[in-house]
């Protein structure tokens, strides 16, 4: 009598994992960007950075 | 962990619904989603935008500015592969973008846009100023609802209205430095806004059967190639007086000028050559159609220099 197969849940092709971990690259390097661009505009507005003009 | 396994139809916990399969997009496909060539343009033009306006502007807040107006440029071009990913499978100049070859799931490029475009109007409004902010916000919703969803698809007259999406750009720069609006971008405004049908009509011209397939009507489908070579004729001259204005209104300069005026010229006669010539039409609306882009280019490039280039330098120095 066989066993059910056990379910691995996904199992990702080589490509789709390459895929994922060059996006995930990506959306790192964004985020990272932009914690540099609000760093660099708090230095740059000071105090004034939370009075919005029009 | 995912929910699928690979060989299986891939089905969700509801109901069991099908799943697309785990995504194969690279970074290169998001970055096709963004339309690099539509967003260098867009950047440039904003950047004139911003250095002929008046006042001062932080290096660091600029190039914030430009960045925010790429972001949102690059977000509309997603969402308009999303949405006309059934007409752009049709079409040869398109049927190689990302959502049609199937690399990239429609509801990905929507997610991935609609972020985008959420980001781009948060930042620059937060980091900038809101008018700016609220003309990106606008200039997003006209070019992805009023001519992608509405516009496009049902009348020949999409890109003479639709072109005020591509228009936006110098108003936005102009806004980020000024936080208002004057006489000198709203004309930088009506010469994309003019330029802008008889450069994608004399696309049209030689792409007319592509356009027929996917049922677009643009001018060259619905009313014919005489018609169409009539309203490139009739928007160039209207296109050329405008691109000379800055100079007599004292926008510009006599370098401005001289380049507007022998540009112009050309257009004209580019455009005269697309009228008369019956056959073939494909060879003068192609020269139309590349020298159209050089002409935009220069009248920006050289009020870039001639009024921009100065105060930009003094800005950073400062």
């Amino acid at each position: 009598m066989t066993e059910p197969a056990k379910d691995d849940g996904v199992v990702l092709t080589e490509a789709q994992k390459r895929a994922r971990r060059s996006r995930s690259i990506a959306i790192a390097l964004s985020l990272a960007a932009l914690v540099i661009l609000f760093y660099a505009m708090t230095l740059v507005k000071g105090p004034m950075v939370l009075i919005r003009p029009m | 962990m995912s929910l699928i396994s690979e060989g299986a139809e891939l089905r969700g916990p509801i109901d069991g619904q099908v799943l697309a399969e785990p995504s194969l997009a690279t970074v290169g496909d998001y970055i096709a989603l963004l339309k690099p060539r539509v967003m260098s343009l867009v950047v440039f033009t904003a950047l004139v935008g911003l250095s002929v306006a008046p006042g001062s502007l932080h290096p660091v807040t600029a190039f914030t500015a430009l960045l925010c107006i790429a972001v949102g440029a690059g977000a509309s071009g997603a969402l308009n592969m999303w949405f006309d990913a059934d007409i752009d499978a049709l079409m040869t100049r398109t049927a190689r973008r990302p959502v049609p070859m199937g690399r990239v799931q429609p509801g990905e490029a929507l997610a991935f846009g609609l972020t985008l475009s959420c980001f781009a109007v948060v930042v620059l409004g937060l980091l900038v100023n809101v008018l700016a902010a609220a003309l990106l916000a606008f200039t997003i919703f006209f070019y992805v609802v009023v001519y992608t969803m509405w516009l496009k698809r049902s009348t020949p007259q999409n890109i003479v209205i639709g072109g005020a999406a591509g228009a936006f750009p110098p108003m936005i720069g102009w806004a980020a430095v000024t936080g208002s609006l004057s006489l000198e971008p709203i004309l930088l405004f009506a010469i994309i806004l003019m330029w802008t049908p008889p450069h994608f009509w004399a696309l049209a011209l030689y792409r007319t059967e592509d356009y027929a397939r996917a049922g677009i009507p643009m001018l060259p489908v619905v009313a014919g190639e005489v018609s169409t070579r009539r309203h490139i004729l009739l928007y160039t001259l209207i296109v050329v007086p405008l691109g000379i204005a800055p100079w007599p209104l004292g926008f510009a300069g006599v370098l401005y000028g001289a380049t507007a005026c022998v540009t112009g010229a050309i257009m004209v006669l580019l455009a005269w050559q697309v009228f008369r010539e019956r056959r073939p039409v494909e060879r003068a609306a192609r020269h139309l159609f590349a020298f159209s882009i050089l002409y935009l280019f220069l009248l920006f490039a050289v009020l870039l220099v001639e009024r921009g280039w100065g105060g930009l330098i003094a800005r950073i120095a400062a």
